[in-house]
């Protein structure tokens, strides 16, 4: 769901870089009050996994290909404002280095993968698992914020494709940026993703929580927070 | 991680899916359409990145240059994105002390 230059209109690009911005400078503020300078490794970890993750397109055969973004694991372990700088931080490389993603819709495309994927996800996630610290209430939490998280984001994107007919057209009547409208943009983008590429994400998502429940819970964000409730 | 990623290219050139939706190069766009939206036209080519869809050979390259490419790109976004994190978090860190 990376939106390529050309598909948005001036009038949405613009505001949402504004946005993003604004979220970067609120998330530059809060991970130097919530993290500390031992975990500079993980950030850097996050990033990369990240980036890696997106690599691995799925393909539905004979139509389009999608792929996790990894936005969710990472507000779990690390917190969301971590999530918003990590992913975002992969976003800009593969749009200016690789071409993926537009430079005018960084903003679109941050603003999706990079705040509102990782914050629903946390928030799907602490609201599902309630007080559960494992269990099959804890392992559906976590695969719902990946499911949740990534599908919320595709239907971001799709919202920004479907209404730039209607605030961007030429005086033919035809569109002058991305062509479909509503209609047929979320259902497409809702589907794929519900169906195959957020299960992927939510599946990623539990079976690393796993792993770091098990190996390495002292640097986990969300189960930090439970664990300083009880104090 | 990155030594698997062409699995990220050889699955989907294997099914015959073709670009993500919503990611659809120019001439596929015209295809579907049979007109090219102006204001798309004008900007979809604003910026050349260095590496194209991660890719050295460009559209035409054969599948084993595009693995290799691919497996290459994926080491060149892991670093890049680690040293761009820690160059944030250090200067994040180095301000507060």
């Amino acid at each position: 769901m990376h939106i390529p230059d050309g598909y948005l209109s001036p009038q949405t690009y613009i505001p949402l870089y504004g946005v993003s911005m604004a979220f970067w400078g609120i998330a530059l503020k809060k991970i130097k009050k919530e993290v500390s300078a031992k975990q500079i490794p993980y950030l850097a970890m996050a990033a990369a996994f990240s980036f890696l993750i997106q690599m691995f397109n799925i393909p539905i055969p004979g139509g389009t290909t999608g792929h996790a973004v990894g936005a969710g694991i990472i507000a779990l372990l690390l917190g969301p404002w971590t999530a918003v700088i990590a992913v975002s931080v992969v976003l800009i490389i593969q749009a200016f280095v690789f071409g993926d993603g537009g430079i005018t819709a960084i903003g679109a495309n941050c603003f999706n993968m990079a705040i509102i994927m990782p914050f629903v996800a946390f928030w799907t996630f602490n609201v599902i698992k309630g007080p559960s610290q494992s269990g099959p209430r804890f392992i559906t939490a976590a695969f719902l914020s990946g499911y949740i998280g990534l599908t919320a984001a595709a239907l971001s994107a799709a919202f920004m494709f479907g209404i730039q007919p209607v605030i961007a057209s030429g005086p033919d009547g035809r569109p002058l940026y991305a062509p479909y409208p509503l209609s047929i943009a979320i259902p497409a983008m809702a589907i794929e993703h519900l169906l195959l590429f957020s299960i992927v994400e939510g599946v990623v998502t539990v079976m690393l929580i796993r792993y770091f429940l098990k190996h390495e819970s002292t640097i986990m964000y969300s189960m930090r927070e439970v664990s300083s409730e009880k104090v | 991680m990155a030594l698997l990623s062409p699995l990220g290219i050889i699955l989907p050139e294997k099914f015959g899916a073709e670009d993500a939706w919503g990611e659809w190069g120019l001439d596929t766009l015209e295809k579907l359409l049979g007109y090219l939206p102006e204001g798309l036209k004008k900007t979809a080519d604003i910026w050349a990145a260095p590496i194209p869809d991660y890719t050295f050979g460009g559209d035409g390259a054969l599948l084993p240059v595009k693995i290799l490419s691919y497996i290459v790109s994926g080491i060149i976004g892991i670093i890049l994105a680690s040293v761009v994190m820690i160059i944030i978090a250090k200067y994040l860190f180095k301000n507060e002390k």
